[in-house]
């Protein structure tokens, strides 16, 4: 249990610099130094000190909209396993508890949001409550995938100890769809390149950033270590995922896992650095491809496992 | 038809007694058949003569002509027969107040009193009020519609502008622009400053267009006086007009890559533009050129060693030039942005009168390096470079093209020595009386021009200014129409207009 508090504990506190990676690496593509690789820690500590605005025709809501989803994000952490040990918490069903967990953080976004009356924000809380949900209906297909082939509804069913490798072993191939079903989830839940751009200053274009506009100092330093936990959480997934090995050496699992993590994170940086973003009405054609992935997993699996 | 217009030259003085001053029945037949033959406006304003106002209109076909009239009471709007008179007409009623009658849509252009003292304000602004003053904006209504202002003050260091959006989901039904914020009463101020800051005046009107807007001024006065520049100094005006174009396209394409967050072409472009910029500072001491040109030649000679430097550091840029250009065209994901986005058709950019990379993005190829050349141009051979589809993609294409050709002019003229007489910063001329002149200029963003009138006294009477821009902002409000609005700023940098030189 201690231990289980202490991985929760450091993948929070791990989350921001992963996160100030994926800024060094589109820095090394783009030909400049980039920022230091603590910039994220040091931005946090900056918004902490400061004094926060809130604008006359906001309410309660506005305020609740950043603790809420820090909370959702580091919850969802709890429930998680994180390098194949135990997480804190789990109880049959908790799968779905945290997809809604992660729904609640995301209401609250578009509520503070859309408290603030401004047209930008509501722009942006349309498109945040449209994209999510086509990746909603690709999360339960993955769901279903998970469920056809271990019969638990259960995180740590699927990413605790020997769960994972047996699942490739039981039904590698598809596996492969849903991991990268996975990663496109991924990309548009974080608010990342090609379906969002993280990196700009023009409101019209944004769908994360433009919710966000109205928040400032502590509240929006809250915002942002939420959603690098949430990366964090999408992130875990795919590198137990893709490196599923167990070893009695000690210390083994922490460094597959980080090796994974690692992956993950330069693979978004790449992607961010190579591509550019989609037309925003071709984005549901590029959500929907991992919904599609995740349906031809299962299909294959209602054959393969018996 | 017969004309009843002077045909004139780029550059000449032509007195004023030899401009037709028809009666208006006659001009305005006149010109509403120039325009709707396809003949566009390059200058039509008013101005006082001896306590009268007058009317000028310059025109360009495959040549320039000129004509006047005095204002009649009352003066009927061309507008409704002929749309591209209609930003001339409302900048005439602001500045003049002279009320077009029966104009489709009569609102101010950059929300100033009027030049004529005392003339009652055709709007009923009072401009103590901020922007816009009484005007209401052009409003849809229905229930899933919904308004979005931007503006004027933007996310990014940009110049001020308001943009209203109304949208109907993710769909811009219309753009209305509203401008006028950086406004600082630039023609009004040349009749009252000394000669020797006319040209100082004149290369701050828009900074990203110092060379355009210098030369024209410059060009105009050597034309007045008959001071004419040397061989070399029309070389060295040449290739700074060049360096502007290919500093400012290849920031252009560097930001537009950047709006689709593609960033290492963004990144390469924006450090490739500051390498151009710093050939400008290398002639000239100064990265936007200026307080280069000035009327008789140039204040700054292009020596053989700064030349040598010059060749070196172009023979660098130019394969990363080419380079980055091909990552950027050669992306498959950034030609899905461009492909088909804000479209202008040729019929509306025909309307609208589109110049520039704008223009021959939807298919119009006036160029005035090729149709009224001056400086060295005569001497170069510029390709006709439209395209047909006018979206982002195509006013891309036109800059890509347009920096290899400048590229390779730039090239060209500094391949060999360049010799000239510098000119002083305080020179002093006398203008003749009763003068007119209009110069034009292809900067990189179209047409500059710049029209003098001079009084009996030899005193300038009226200046009159018209940046690329004033032409092309409606292309945008018109690109953006049933476009996406989360693609107007790529859409805005693809047209990336000035607001200053709109402004004045």
């Amino acid at each position: 249990m201690i231990q289980s508090i202490l991985l929760w504990l450091a993948a929070i506190l791990a989350a921001p610099f992963f996160s100030g990676l994926i800024l060094k690496i589109k820095a090394f593509f783009g030909g400049k130094k980039g920022p230091p690789i603590l910039i994220n820690y040091y931005t946090l500590i900056k918004l902490f000190k400061k004094g926060s605005v809130y604008s006359n025709s906001t309410t309660i809501v506005f305020k609740l909209g950043p603790v809420i989803s820090l909370a959702a994000s580091i919850t969802v952490l709890m429930f998680l396993p994180i390098a194949g040990f135990n997480p804190v918490f789990s109880f049959n069903g908790d799968v779905i508890f945290v997809l809604y967990v992660l729904g609640l953080g995301r209401f609250f976004t578009i509520a503070a949001a859309m408290d603030t009356a401004s047209p930008f924000e509501g722009m942006g809380a349309a498109r945040e409550a449209y994209f999510p949900i086509i990746c909603e209906a690709a999360m339960f297909m993955i769901l279903i995938f998970f469920y056809r082939i271990t019969g638990e509804l259960q995180l740590s069913a699927y990413f605790t100890g020997s769960n994972t490798l047996n699942m490739w072993s039981l039904a590698g191939a598809p596996l492969l769809f849903i991991v990268i079903s996975f990663f496109i989830i991924l990309l548009t839940e974080n608010s990342r390149v090609p379906v969002d751009d993280p990196a700009t200053h023009l409101e019209l274009t944004m769908i994360h950033e433009v919710m966000v506009l109205d928040h400032s100092g502590p509240d929006f330093a809250l915002i942002e270590l939420g959603s690098f936990c949430k990366l964090m959480f999408y992130s875990t997934i795919i590198s137990r995922m893709i490196l599923p090995f167990e070893s009695a050496i000690f210390g083994f699992p922490i460094v597959m896992y980080l090796a994974g993590l690692l992956a993950v994170y330069v693979a978004v940086g790449v992607t961010e650095s190579v591509t550019a973003r989609y037309r925003m009405d071709k984005v549901p054609q590029f959500v929907l491809t991992s919904f599609a992935l995740a349906f031809f997993a299962t299909i294959i699996t209602l054959e393969f496992v018996k | 038809m017969s004309n009843a217009f002077l045909q004139i030259s780029n550059a000449e003085k032509v007195s004023r007694e030899a401009i037709p001053h028809l009666s208006f029945d006659e001009f305005r037949s006149q010109a509403l058949g120039l325009v709707t033959d396809g003949g566009k406006i390059v200058h039509y304003f008013a101005y006082p003569d001896k306590d009268r106002l007058k009317l000028l209109a310059v025109l360009r076909t495959d040549k320039l002509f000129v004509a006047g009239c005095d204002v009649p009471d009352p003066y009927p709007s061309f507008t409704r027969i002929c749309e591209p008179f209609h930003l001339f007409e409302r900048e005439m009623a602001e500045q003049y107040g002279i009320r077009p009658h029966g104009h489709p849509w009569l609102k101010m252009v950059r929300y100033h009193p009027s030049y004529a003292e005392g003339a009652a304000d055709v709007f009923g602004n009072d401009y103590s009020q901020d922007i816009p003053g009484n005007y209401k904006y052009y409003q849809v209504e229905g229930e899933e519609i919904h308004e979005v202002a931007v503006g004027p003050v933007h996310a990014g260091v940009i110049e001020p502008g308001h943009f209203r959006f109304n949208c109907i989901g993710e769909r811009v039904l219309h753009l209305e622009i509203q401008l006028g914020y950086q406004h600082r009463g630039i023609e009004k101020q040349l009749l009252e400053v000394p000669a020797k800051r006319l040209s100082i005046l004149g290369e701050n009107i828009a900074g990203d267009t110092t060379i355009g807007h210098s030369l024209c001024m410059a060009q105009n006065l050597e034309a007045l006086t008959g001071v004419q520049p040397d061989q070399g100094a029309r070389v060295i005006r040449t290739i700074a007009l060049e360096l502007e174009r290919l500093a400012n396209h290849i920031g252009d394409l560097g930001a537009l890559s950047g709006d689709v967050a593609f960033l290492p072409p963004a990144n390469y472009f924006g450090r490739i533009r500051g390498d151009f910029l710093n050939l400008s500072l290398l002639i000239c001491g100064n990265r936007f050129g200026k307080g280069l040109v000035r009327p008789g030649g140039v204040r700054f000679s292009l020596s053989d060693d700064i030349r040598t430097v010059f060749n070196e550091r172009l023979a660098a840029l130019r394969p990363e030039v080419t380079h980055v250009l091909a990552l950027l065209f050669n992306a498959v994901t950034v030609r899905a942005r461009f492909d088909g986005c804000g479209a202008v058709s040729h019929e509306d950019a025909d309307h609208l009168g589109l110049v520039g990379p704008a223009g021959r993005a939807s298919g119009m190829a006036y160029d005035v390096r090729r149709c009224f050349p001056t400086e060295h141009y005569p001497h170069l051979d510029i390709p006709e470079n439209k395209k047909a589809t006018g979206d982002v993609y195509a006013r891309a294409r036109v800059r890509y093209d347009e920096i290899l050709q400048s590229l390779q002019i730039v090239e060209s003229l500094a391949a060999t020595p360049v010799e000239t007489r510098c000119v002083t910063e305080g020179m002093a001329y006398d203008l003749p009386a009763s003068s007119f002149s209009v110069a034009l200029n292809e900067a990189w963003r179209g047409e500059v021009s710049h029209a003098v009138l001079t009084d009996e006294k030899g005193k300038i009477l009226r200046y009159k200014i018209k940046d690329p821009s004033f032409h092309n902002w409606n292309g945008l409000a018109m690109a953006l129409r049933d476009t996406e609005i989360s693609d107007f700023p790529l859409n805005n940098k693809s047209f990336n207009l000035s607001y200053c030189g709109f402004d004045l």
